[in-house]
């Protein structure tokens, strides 16, 4: 029963939900004001974010008539739920990296795939064309970026000679980041990569492309829901960066300095992740799925070739 | 309306942009609010794609009789509360066009014929320069 209770609070409150959201949401501001400041603005106020999310809450929600209703309204909550558990996994095993089970990263790079499939869902349902075309996309770029991330994730099965997260980071602990190896820093390499395309960011912001398909899945949103998807976009800002820190960059620590040294690593890769962003123009789908199954499976290959010899 | 629903809304009005048959001019003074010179994300207002998230239509030129249809259509999607801005004198009043053969009448006659209670700002000018329609705006947002 005690389990059940602190299992809900991780759920709702510390790694998961509330934490997780709030944090998300100051990186989105931080995204917001830096690109503002990379185009020579002012950019907005600390707690814009926050005023949007109050303001959607406070608006109409419209159901469009051609929507499958009930789809289109679970669609957002499923992806927010999904995101939450990611939260609490890799938050309780960063903390305490006993606390694991056999194939968690494995679950977890599942439940990754969760958000975009629930953004597909909502697309799809709401029954506007440009919103489906908008999900047909993200389908194309889904398919072409696990590919090489799993691939990545592989390499590290192999180095660590394990599958469980907590084990990967106590690996790192003892060993030292795995950054330190060549073939691991081809592989945060690709990782990288598929990260900008899991937030959906330019230049593979191409499902949700604003001027051209108006922001595809969530054109039909309005009010709740979309504030829903919003917070849901705002936590995958942190969970994803998360877990590249835990699998590659030793995890993270709350403890004295360790605090501030793991909110530099995520501060650093999020700020790169803005500056590819500001700096690159959108890609067509196709070229996307080229990018992916072409080059940067490559170099995940390369990087398991490194691995395996040694490097 | 209640208190309560408009609340952040001043903090975070998002605007939609409709043209609806001037001369264009006015659409590219909006566009130079959103330019660094001005950058309108400092109160918060950010341009959206779709009218299903605007709190805002910015709506320019004076309505011709083909896109009245569509002005009132994009009216009826945008989740309310919301506020319909008149941008240039063609909005407000029909500037220069009155009395042409081609066009329906000034905005909020067009917007009131299926909603007679919107909310509207007028922002006179030919165009009018983006500081007006800054203004207009915080302005419009402190009054509601
Ligand atoms: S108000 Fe003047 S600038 Fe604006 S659309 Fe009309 S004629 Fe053009």
């Amino acid at each position: 029963m005690e389990n059940l209770v602190l299992y809900l609070l991780a759920f709702l409150v510390f790694p998961g939900f509330l934490f997780t959201s709030t944090f998300g949401l100051v990186v989105s501001w931080i995204d917001r004001k830096v690109s503002a400041r990379i185009q020579w603005r002012v950019g907005p106020p600390f707690f814009q974010p926050f005023y949007d999310l109050f303001k959607l809450w406070q608006k109409e929600l419209i159901i469009p008539r051609s929507a499958k209703g009930m789809a289109f309204i679970i669609a957002p909550f499923i992806g927010l739920a999904a995101t939450s558990l990611l939260a609490s996994i890799i938050g309780i095993i960063n903390l305490n990296p006993e606390y694991q089970f056999v194939g968690d990263v494995i679950v977890i790079v599942y439940l990754m795939m969760i958000p975009p499939l629930a953004i597909i869902w909502g697309g799809f349902s709401s029954g506007n064309p440009l919103a489906a075309l908008g999900a047909n996309r993200e389908i194309k770029l889904m398919m072409g970026y696990e590919l090489p991330f799993i691939l990545a994730v592989v390499t590290v099965f192999f180095k660590v000679g394990s599958i469980s997260l907590g084990e990967i980071i106590q690996y790192q602990q003892v060993h030292g980041a795995l950054l330190n190896h060549p073939s691991m820093l081809v592989a945060f390499a690709v990782s990288l990569l598929w990260l900008q395309a899991k937030l959906g960011e330019i230049p593979f912001d191409i499902s949700e492309a604003e001027c051209e398909i108006m922001e595809g899945p969530f054109i039909e949103y309005s009010g709740p829901l979309l504030g829903v998807y919003k917070v849901m976009m705002a936590m995958l800002h942190v969970v994803c960066p998360w877990f590249l820190i835990s699998i590659f960059w030793g995890g993270t620590s709350m403890q004295g300095w360790g605090i501030l040294w793991s909110v530099l690593k995520f501060v650093f890769i999020i700020v790169l992740v803005i500056i590819i962003k500001n700096t690159n123009p959108r890609v067509r789908i196709d070229q996307a799925v080229k990018f992916f199954w072409g080059w940067v499976t490559l170099l995940a290959l390369i990087a398991m070739v490194l691995m395996f010899l040694g490097y | 309306m209640p208190n309560l629903s408009t609340r952040w809304l001043k903090k975070s009005p998002w605007v939609y942009h409709v043209g609806t048959g001037g001369c264009n001019n006015c659409d590219i003074e909006i566009l130079d609010c959103l330019t660094p010179r001005f950058d309108v994300e400092r109160f918060g207002i950010k341009l959206v794609v779709s009218p299903r998230h605007a709190d805002v239509l910015l709506v320019s030129g004076p309505v011709a009789y083909h896109i009245k249809p569509r002005l009132q259509e994009v009216y009826k999607q945008v989740p309310k509360p919301c506020v319909v801005a008149c941008i240039g004198a063609c909005a407000c009043s029909m500037g220069i066009f009155k009395d042409a053969y081609s066009v329906a009448g000034p905005v909020d006659k067009v917007i009131k014929e299926i909603d007679p209670n919107a909310i509207f700002v007028y922002v006179p000018g030919c165009p009018p320069k983006p500081e007006t329609m800054i203004m207009a705006l915080v302005k419009a947002l402190q009054k509601i």
